[in-house]
C-alpha cells in the first residue's frame, strides 16, 4: 500500500467538520421524509375520523341519540323524518353474525387441512387458490348473490338447506359419536368392550339418524319466499372472508413449528390429538385474530349487502330468522347518499355520517383488539 | 333490455374515443334519474352520430343526484323523474343557477308481478295496503296462500318518490318492504320470484306482467291521456334557458321533434303531444 492510498483511507475514515455536518443533515432530512410519509397513512385515519365526526355530531345535537340507537323506524325521506336505526344496527350484526358461522369453521378447517394434513405439494397449489377468493371484485360476489343464489334459494331453497345441513351435521356426528363411544366404553372390562361399543352404536346412531331426518324433513318443508335475504349474504359474506381467515390463520399454525409438534408424537399422542390440544392451542391468538379479520371484512362490505340483502330495515320475527330481508349499516350509507348530500345540513345527511362513525368505532375497537392479540402471541412465543 | 345494452357501450365508447380526441369542440354532460337514462342514452347517441363533434357522456345516479350536480353546476342537463323540489330550487337560487324545466316525455309507473301470478288488477288503495303492511298474503287479494314479498326502488330514487306521492297518500312504507336500487333491479326480482310485486317504468316490462290499476292496463294511450293513475312526466333541466342555435339548445329539444319522438317510443316512453 502507497502514502497516498494511505491518505485517502485516511480522509475517508475521520471526516472533516464540514462532511460530518452534511452527512447529519442529509440523515435527519432523510428520516424526515420516511417519518412524512409513515405519518401520512396515520393522518389519514385521523382526518377520515374527525372530518366524519364533524358531520356526524350535528345529528346527535339536533336528534339527539336515544332515537338513533333505540328505535326501528327507517323513515329518512318522509315529511316528518325518522331515523331510528336499531334494526339496521341488527342486520349488520346478523349478517357479521351469520358469515362469522360460515367463515370461521369453515375457514380455520381448511387452514389445518393446509398446514397439518396436505401435502407440501398439494398446499402450494390450494393456497393460492383459496386467495384468489379475495381477489374476485365484490360486485362479481353481488351479482352472483342476486341473480343466481337469490333465485336458487327461492325456488329450491328447502332442499339446498337440507343437503347443506346433512353434508355438515353427518360426518359432524360420526365423530361425535365415534368419541363419544371410545370414552364411554374406556373403562368397560375387556370382554364385554365389544358388546357395549356395537350397543352404544347402534343406540347412538339410530338417535342420530332421527335427528337428521327430522331436521331434514323440517328444513325441507320451509319455504323461503324471498331469496334476497340474511342467509344469502351470510354465506357470501362467509365465502368472501374466507380466504383471510384461511392464510391468517394458516400463518399462525405454520408458525407454531416443527419442535412442538414433534413432540407431542414423541409423547405418543396421535395426528388428530397433535392437532387439537397441541397446534391449535399453541396457535389460538393468531387464529383469534384471523376470526377477527374476517369478521371486520364482512362488517365493511358494502356492495353485496346492497344488492342482496332485500334492504328492508326490520329486526325479523323470531330475530334469528335469516330468511327475512335485512339492512346493513354500510347498505344504507351507499344506499341513501345521494339524494341526501345535495341539501348539506340536513339530518337526512347527517345521520349517514352518524352511521359511518358508528362503523368506524367499531372496526377501529376490533382493530385494536386484534392488534393486542398479535403482540400477546409475539411475547408469548419470544419467552 | 339488450338494446339498452348496446347502446349505452356505443355511448360510452363513443364517449372514450371523443375524449381522446382533441378536436371535440362541444360537450354536453348528463347526470341524473336511471329512468330518464334509456332517452338521454338514446338521444346522445342519435345527436352524436349526426354531428361526430360533439361529445355527449350520460350518467345514471338518481334524480336527487340530477339536481344535485345542476346546482353543482357539474352537468349541463340534469334527468329527473320528478320535478324539483322547492327546496332544490332554493338552492339552486343561493348558488346562482337559474334551472329551467323541460318536458320530454311521459312516464307510466306500472305494477308488475311474476308472469305465473293470476293476479289482474289492483285499486290504488289496494296497492297502498300492500306496501304499508295492511295486506300481508296474496289470498286477501284472492290469490294463493303465500306471503307478498313486496319490493320497492330505494327511497333515493324518482320512480320512489312519484310512487310514494301517487299511490301512499303520506303513508309510511311497511319495514319488511325490500329495497332495490334500479328498475331493472325490480324486473329481475320479480322475473325471479314467485311472490313478488313491484314497479317500474313502462319500459322496464319485457317478461314481467303488469298488472291493471283502477282498470286501468298501463300503455302509451291511458298514461298519455292521463287516465292511468300513476303516471308522471320526465324532465331534463338545464342552467338557464340554452341559447338558440348551440349544441346544448338542438340537444334539448330533440323531445319534440319527429325522431325524438320516434326515440322515446323505441325506449317505451311515452312521447309529448
Amino acid at each position: 500500500m502507497n502514502s497516498s492510498e494511505k491518505k485517502h483511507y485516511a480522509k475517508n475514515l475521520v471526516l472533516e467538520k464540514k462532511t460530518q455536518k452534511i452527512n447529519k443533515v442529509l440523515t435527519t432530512t432523510g428520516t424526515g421524509i420516511l417519518f412524512i410519509v409513515t405519518s401520512l397513512s396515520t393522518l389519514v385515519i385521523l382526518f377520515m375520523l374527525f372530518f366524519i365526526a364533524r358531520d356526524a355530531l350535528p345529528f346527535f345535537k339536533s336528534q339527539g341519540f336515544r332515537e338513533f340507537f333505540t328505535s326501528t323506524k327507517w323513515y329518512p325521506s318522509s315529511d316528518n323524518p325518522e331515523f331510528g336505526a336499531l334494526a339496521i344496527f341488527f342486520g349488520t350484526g346478523i349478517v357479521t353474525l351469520g358469515s362469522t358461522f360460515v367463515a370461521v369453521p369453515l375457514g380455520i378447517s381448511a387452514a389445518v387441512c393446509l398446514s397439518d394434513i396436505l401435502p407440501f405439494s398439494a398446499r402450494q397449489v390450494t393456497k393460492p387458490v383459496i386467495e384468489i377468493l379475495a381477489a374476485i371484485p365484490s360486485v362479481a360476489y353481488g351479482f352472483f348473490a342476486l341473480v343466481v343464489f337469490a333465485p336458487l334459494l327461492q325456488n329450491n331453497g328447502g332442499y339446498i338447506l337440507k343437503i347443506a345441513f346433512w353434508v355438515i351435521s353427518i360426518p359432524l356426528f360420526a365423530i361425535l359419536i365415534t368419541v363419544a363411544i371410545d370414552v364411554m366404553t374406556d373403562k368397560i372390562e375387556n370382554h364385554l368392550r365389544m358388546a357395549a361399543r356395537w350397543i352404544l352404536g347402534i343406540v347412538l346412531g339410530g338417535t342420530a339418524l332421527f335427528l337428521l331426518i327430522k331436521a331434514g324433513l323440517f328444513l325441507d318443508s320451509l319455504k323461503i319466499t324471498s331469496g334476497t335475504n340474511a342467509l344469502n349474504v351470510s354465506i357470501i359474506l362467509g365465502i368472501m372472508a374466507l380466504p383471510t381467515v384461511v392464510s391468517v390463520s394458516e400463518d399462525a399454525l405454520q408458525s407454531v413449528g416443527r419442535e412442538l409438534r414433534e413432540g407431542s408424537y414423541a409423547l405418543g399422542a396421535t395426528r388428530a390429538e397433535t392437532i387439537l390440544l397441541t397446534v391449535i392451542p399453541a396457535a389460538s391468538s393468531g387464529i383469534a385474530a384471523a376470526v377477527i379479520l374476517g369478521i371486520m371484512r364482512a362488517i365493511g362490505e358494502t356492495m353485496v349487502v346492497w344488492m342482496a340483502s332485500g334492504n328492508a330495515s326490520q329486526i325479523p320475527v323470531p330475530w334469528y330468522n335469516l330468511l327475512e330481508p335485512v339492512r346493513t349499516l354500510t347498505a344504507t350509507i351507499a344506499g341513501d347518499m345521494g339524494e341526501a348530500d345535495h341539501v348539506t345540513g340536513s339530518a337526512r345527511y347527517h345521520v349517514l355520517f352518524a352511521m359511518a362513525l358508528s362503523l368506524l368505532v367499531i372496526s377501529l375497537i376490533c382493530n385494536l383488539i386484534t392488534e393486542r392479540i398479535i403482540t400477546n402471541t409475539r411475547r408469548k412465543i419470544s419467552s | 333490455m339488450r338494446k339498452t345494452i348496446r347502446n349505452s357501450t356505443i355511448v360510452a365508447v363513443t364517449g372514450l374515443l371523443m375524449a381522446f380526441n382533441a378536436t371535440a369542440d362541444d360537450k354536453i354532460v348528463m347526470d341524473g334519474s336511471t329512468t330518464v337514462g334509456p332517452i338521454a342514452k338514446s338521444f346522445a347517441e342519435y345527436y352524436m352520430k349526426a354531428n361526430p363533434n360533439v361529445n355527449i357522456t350520460v350518467s345514471e345516479s338518481g334524480s336527487g343526484n340530477g339536481a344535485k350536480s345542476i346546482i353543482n353546476g357539474t352537468c349541463d342537463i340534469g334527468n329527473m323523474s320528478r320535478p324539483m323540489k322547492s327546496s332544490e330550487k332554493k338552492s339552486a337560487k343561493d348558488s346562482g343557477v337559474m334551472p329551467i324545466e323541460h318536458i320530454i316525455a311521459m312516464d307510466g309507473i306500472a305494477v308488475i308481478v311474476h308472469p305465473s301470478n293470476p293476479a289482474k288488477g289492483l285499486t290504488v288503495a289496494q296497492l297502498r295496503d300492500i306496501y304499508n303492511g295492511k295486506i300481508k298474503s296474496w289470498k286477501e287479494l284472492g290469490g294463493p296462500d303465500s306471503k307478498i314479498v313486496v319490493i320497492s326502488r330505494d327511497t333515493n330514487s324518482g320512480t320512489y318518490e312519484t310512487f310514494e306521492t301517487m299511490v301512499m297518500n303520506k303513508e309510511k312504507m311497511a319495514s319488511g318492504v325490500e329495497y332495490v336500487g334500479s328498475n331493472g333491479a325490480i324486473r329481475q326480482r320479480v322475473l325471479s320470484t314467485e311472490n313478488a310485486i313491484g314497479y317500474v317504468g313502462l319500459a322496464f316490462l319485457e317478461g314481467v306482467k303488469s298488472l291493471e290499476v283502477n282498470n286501468v292496463m298501463p300503455s302509451e294511450d291511458t298514461v298519455r291521456n292521463k287516465t292511468y293513475p300513476i303516471s308522471r312526466p320526465l324532465y331534463m333541466y338545464t342552467k338557464g334557458r340554452p341559447k338558440e342555435g348551440t349544441h346544448l339548445f338542438n340537444f334539448i329539444n330533440l323531445y319534440n321533434t319527429t325522431e325524438g319522438k320516434k326515440i322515446i317510443a323505441d325506449t317505451g316512453f311515452v312521447p309529448m303531444n
